[in-house]
């Protein structure tokens, strides 16, 4: 079981003291962050992707693998990186590429973005969305296992002998979460390639996360990729934590009746009540979340919201002390005791290797010679079989 | 979700939707005369109504953090609930600036669109003056067509000086009896178990029951691994 913090990116006034960071601030105050939650203990920093003020993180890939150069152990993922609007070309070079400078620390979970305006941006149309995510990670899912792939589809430029560099690290593609909060399409999806799925958990009830995950495991096992146990899930959530509770509630409020998305809505005692959000004692905070596994079964990784709605850097610091210190140590120990040991493992990237390989050598792709035209001629690598076939004139 | 049709031993489901805010309030009043009337007619048929009653006062609460958030609070879980098993249903609003209430038409405005379909529905209103006798069938007839409902013929429109008319009293009854025979007709219920799929759902909608998957759509067909393109020509 992986626990991490998962954020936005944000940048959002404090509603108590009045300031709004400067994107700089910010910038600097998230890969503190990071570090942080490696220190305390987490096992995984997420962050999301947006192309439009108030939120920084447009280049996901540049801010992890600097995080992860300052960290050892922490695994770096997005919240979600978007698959819509990315040509999933440019996706599998740029997340392969941090898969190599992460040495595996890393993954991804796929989203498709609700902001009707970034679409036109990046040339695309919201209400082709979901099919532009489907077909998009179709292409991806080749460009991380085929050394040369010949596609064609409805959105993107066709390709003809196409090799995305650099290959996946040890030749094993980057784990991928999918992310949905009520779109069958994604979780069948995720089932269809025996990849994770990951829901939201944030807004809504746990009873409606639930539907979309329990179909999500029928189809997985469906699909032949292990027994309903064993398929990958991920969930958020959202904790403040104070060492006592009134205290929790007390600090939280004013960020929560300011909080994007919700503020300004339910109250924080209805909201608690009607979704995953916990605020409150280290104890209550560890009840509530051991709950998700009474709903859900045994899942592989729970990701907190905690940096968010203006909260200032030192108080976030503070929530990662708390979460690290006092209640995820908790979690992991009564987790452990409950799980089934037919369930799977949390994904990493050794854990994928071994699969792949067992004790044999992982492969190491090397490219053929330069032809002098900048390209190895119709096979890429010393060791491939795959032929290019290139497009002739006439 | 294929609502089986009520079997005739099963009293009819009536819901009352009411937008009232005093105590007692006259869009209350007029919406449970209509729910009495139906239920009395019902009775002389050999028939029984259940009724129940969602005073919008209530909710108001829930129903403005479900326009702003999408979180359904436990009374507008209830009431979707009743909605959602109602074989018929009585809304009425009251008018104010020449228009039904903004709770009321918010109330409706968080549904699913596909809670109601087919539903029989009277809709009522009340107004201090007659000049607002056309709110019903220019604007909250309109919002019901939306929700693919099944709008009564006669809408009963009450202002002050109707109260003690006997002509309300006659829309009432008419009203009434038109409700009353399309929920013995069995209409909502043919609709839904007939042609369900062909109206629009989203998965989780009709208030969380409508969970049918269809795992041949194009869609499903390009999550694993196909295509939608079309051949290019060689």
């Amino acid at each position: 079981m992986q626990f991490g913090v998962f954020s936005v990116s944000d940048i959002t006034r404090d509603p108590v003291s009045g300031q709004t960071p400067s994107e700089a601030e910010r910038i600097d105050a998230i890969v503190k962050i990071a570090v942080k939650a490696e220190e305390v203990g987490l096992d995984v920093f997420g962050i999301g992707e947006h192309h439009n003020p108030p939120f920084f993180s447009s280049s996901p890939t540049t801010l992890l693998s600097h995080i992860a150069a300052l960290t050892e152990r922490l695994i770096v993922t997005t919240a979600t990186t978007l698959i819509t609007t990315n040509d999933p070309v440019r996706l599998a070079e740029e997340y392969a590429m941090l898969q190599h400078l992460s040495k595996g620390r890393m993954d991804l979970m796929l989203g498709r973005g609700n902001t009707a305006p970034v679409y036109p941006w990046f040339g695309q149309d919201i209400r082709k969305g979901l099919p532009l995510a489907l077909e998009h990670y179709n292409l991806l899912h080749r460009l991380w296992r085929e050394d040369v792939v010949d596609w064609e589809g409805e959105f993107r430029t066709p390709l003809q002998g196409f090799t995305s560099t650099p290959r996946p690290l040890d030749d094993v593609p980057p784990f991928v979460w999918h992310g949905s909060i009520r779109t069958p399409e994604i979780a069948e999806q995720a089932a269809f390639y025996g990849n994770g799925f990951f829901a939201n958990h944030i807004f809504w009830p746990s009873a409606h996360s639930k539907r979309l995950i329990d179909f999500y495991r029928r189809r997985f096992e469906h699909y032949g990729h292990g027994t309903q146990k064993q398929a990958v899930v991920g969930l958020g959530g959202q904790v403040y934590l104070a060492k006592r509770s009134q205290d929790a509630v007390k600090e939280f409020r004013p960020y929560f009746d300011e909080a994007p998305v919700y503020g300004h809505g339910p109250s924080l005692e209805d909201f608690a009540q009607g979704t995953p959000l916990s605020v409150g004692s280290p104890q209550e905070v560890i009840d509530k979340t051991l709950t998700f596994q009474e709903t859900f079964g045994d899942y592989q990784r729970q990701m907190f919201l905690l940096d968010h709605a203006g909260m200032p850097l030192n108080m976030v610091l503070d929530q990662l002390e708390l979460l690290g210190g006092e209640v995820v140590p908790v979690l992991r120990r009564e987790l452990a005791s409950r799980r089934d040991p037919e369930s799977a493992e949390a994904p990493t990237h050794a854990a994928r290797v071994k699969a792949k390989y067992g004790d044999e050598p992982a492969r190491q792709p090397r490219p053929n010679a330069n032809r002098g035209d900048n390209v190895t001629g119709a096979s890429p690598y010393q060791d491939s079989d795959a032929q290019a076939e290139y497009p002739s004139l006439g | 979700m294929n609502a089986p049709q009520t079997p005739s031993t099963e009293p009819f489901r009536l819901v009352v939707v009411s937008g009232g805010t005093s105590d007692p309030s006259s869009t209350r009043m007029l919406a449970d005369r209509i729910a009495d009337r139906v239920r009395r007619l019902a009775e002389d048929r050999g028939e029984a109504v259940r009724s129940e009653v969602i005073d919008l006062r209530e909710l108001a609460g829930e129903i403005t953090t479900a326009i702003v958030s999408q979180l359904m609070g436990p009374k507008m879980t209830r009431a979707i609930e009743a909605l959602g098993a109602a074989d018929a249903i009585v809304a009425s609003a009251p008018v104010y600036k020449a228009a039904p209430s903004g709770l009321f038409s918010s109330f409706f405005h968080v549904l699913d669109n596909d809670l109601l379909i087919a539903k029989p529905v009277v809709l009522a209103a009340t107004a201090g003056t007659a000049r607002h006798a056309l709110v019903i069938d220019d604007q909250m007839r309109s919002l019901f067509a939306y929700l693919r409902t099944m709008t009564v013929p006669t809408s009963v429109f009450a202002a002050t000086e109707d109260w003690n008319a006997k002509e309300l009293g006659e829309r009432i009854d008419r009203a009434a009896i038109e409700l009353l025979l399309l929920m013995e007709s069995g209409f909502a219920g043919k609709v839904r178990s007939e042609s369900w799929k062909s109206y629009q759902h989203e998965y989780g909608s009709a208030g969380g029951t409508e969970l049918d998957i269809d795992l041949s759509s194009d869609l499903m067909r390009l999550a694993t691994g196909g295509t939608t393109a079309k051949p290019r020509k060689a």
